[in-house]
């Protein structure tokens, strides 16, 4: 069998680096509720990205730490990672569709 | 890996690693969720697809009580940090705290799924139904199935906090706790995708 001890380790993230996650993810969403309330101000060119970026940060804190993808074998990211591109691309897929029909894109 | 090996953890009850030196049921669940984005990524590109496509019938500004939703998803999120406390008490061998920490997450499970269930019965009553338009047949077929998925994580979060009550659950057993885990987390990220994509960005 080929050597992947180095891929295979368990350093799980102790239970205060857990609370801490778990803190900056409770941030994160009051952060995305405040820009939802401060929408009108702000304007969508604002909000928009603002609340992307804060989706991707919070989807990386649950699956780096919680579901240990920083500490797993490389296998299991990228498994995770072909499945999220398939999703991508299906998102694709339809954004072309959007653009080039009539009706124009649905958001 | 030798044959001796793999002969001797056969003939011991276990299964031999794969290569990758991680277990087949791991990496079957890694698999599983891997085409579980696949899944949901087609769900919520319909439900975009037909963002517009209202008939008539109420829109997502209409309908969408956030404040309510915000409440919903802080709990799910909650929920993860119960699951990894629950492993983290299994694996020093803390039977009680995974206990206590197990049947937590399955309680904020099940109080997402009566916020949701409370949701739809809202939505139903006005008038925005299954049938209603292909932007409320999106929304219902995306946010229900999610629901489905919370539902089944519910009942094994459920199965083995009975399980350790009858000693089936230790130690030695805590990669089956990691599995249910696994997909306890994945549920509640695409539930982070949906609180932006469905109910935030569209309203916003």
């Amino acid at each position: 069998m080929a050597d992947h001890s180095e891929e295979s380790h368990h350093d799980h993230p102790s239970r205060s680096t857990y609370l801490e996650i778990a803190g900056i993810l409770a941030v994160m969403t009051t952060l995305e509720v405040l820009l939802y309330v401060f929408r009108e101000p702000l304007g969508r060119e604002i909000t928009v990205p603002l609340l992307i970026i804060f989706t991707v940060g919070k989807f990386v804190l649950v699956g780096a730490w919680f579901m240990h993808l920083r500490f797993d074998a490389k296998i299991l990211r990228r498994l995770f990672l072909g499945g999220i591109a398939l999703a991508a691309a299906i998102f694709a897929v339809v954004s072309a569709d959007w653009f080039l029909s009539s009706t124009g894109p649905g958001f | 890996m030798s044959a001796d090996t793999a002969t001797a953890q056969v003939d011991a009850g276990h299964h031999p690693p794969t290569n990758f030196g991680i277990s087949n049921e791991k990496l079957g669940m890694w698999t599983f969720i891997g085409s579980e984005c696949l899944f949901f990524g087609a769900m919520i590109s319909t439900y975009l697809l037909y963002l517009n496509r209202t008939n008539g019938g109420p829109t997502a500004l209409d309908i969408y009580d956030i404040p309510f939703t915000s409440a919903s998803t802080f709990i799910l999120l909650m929920s993860s940090l119960g699951m990894v406390l629950a492993l983290d008490a299994l694996q020093r061998g803390h039977m009680r705290g995974f206990r206590v920490w197990t049947l937590t997450t399955a309680m904020l499970g099940a109080v997402f799924l009566a916020g949701q269930i409370y949701e739809f019965t809202i939505f139903v009553e006005e008038g925005f139904k299954l049938e209603t338009s292909p932007f409320s047949s999106s929304f219902f077929m995306l946010t229900g199935f999610h629901g489905i998925h919370v539902t089944l994580g519910v009942v094994m979060l459920v199965a083995l906090w009975a399980l350790s009550l009858g000693g089936k659950i230790g130690p030695d057993k805590s990669e089956t706790v990691e599995l249910v885990g696994l997909y306890w987390h994945f549920v509640d990220i695409v539930w982070i995708v949906i609180f932006t994509v469905i109910y935030l960005i569209p309203v916003g």
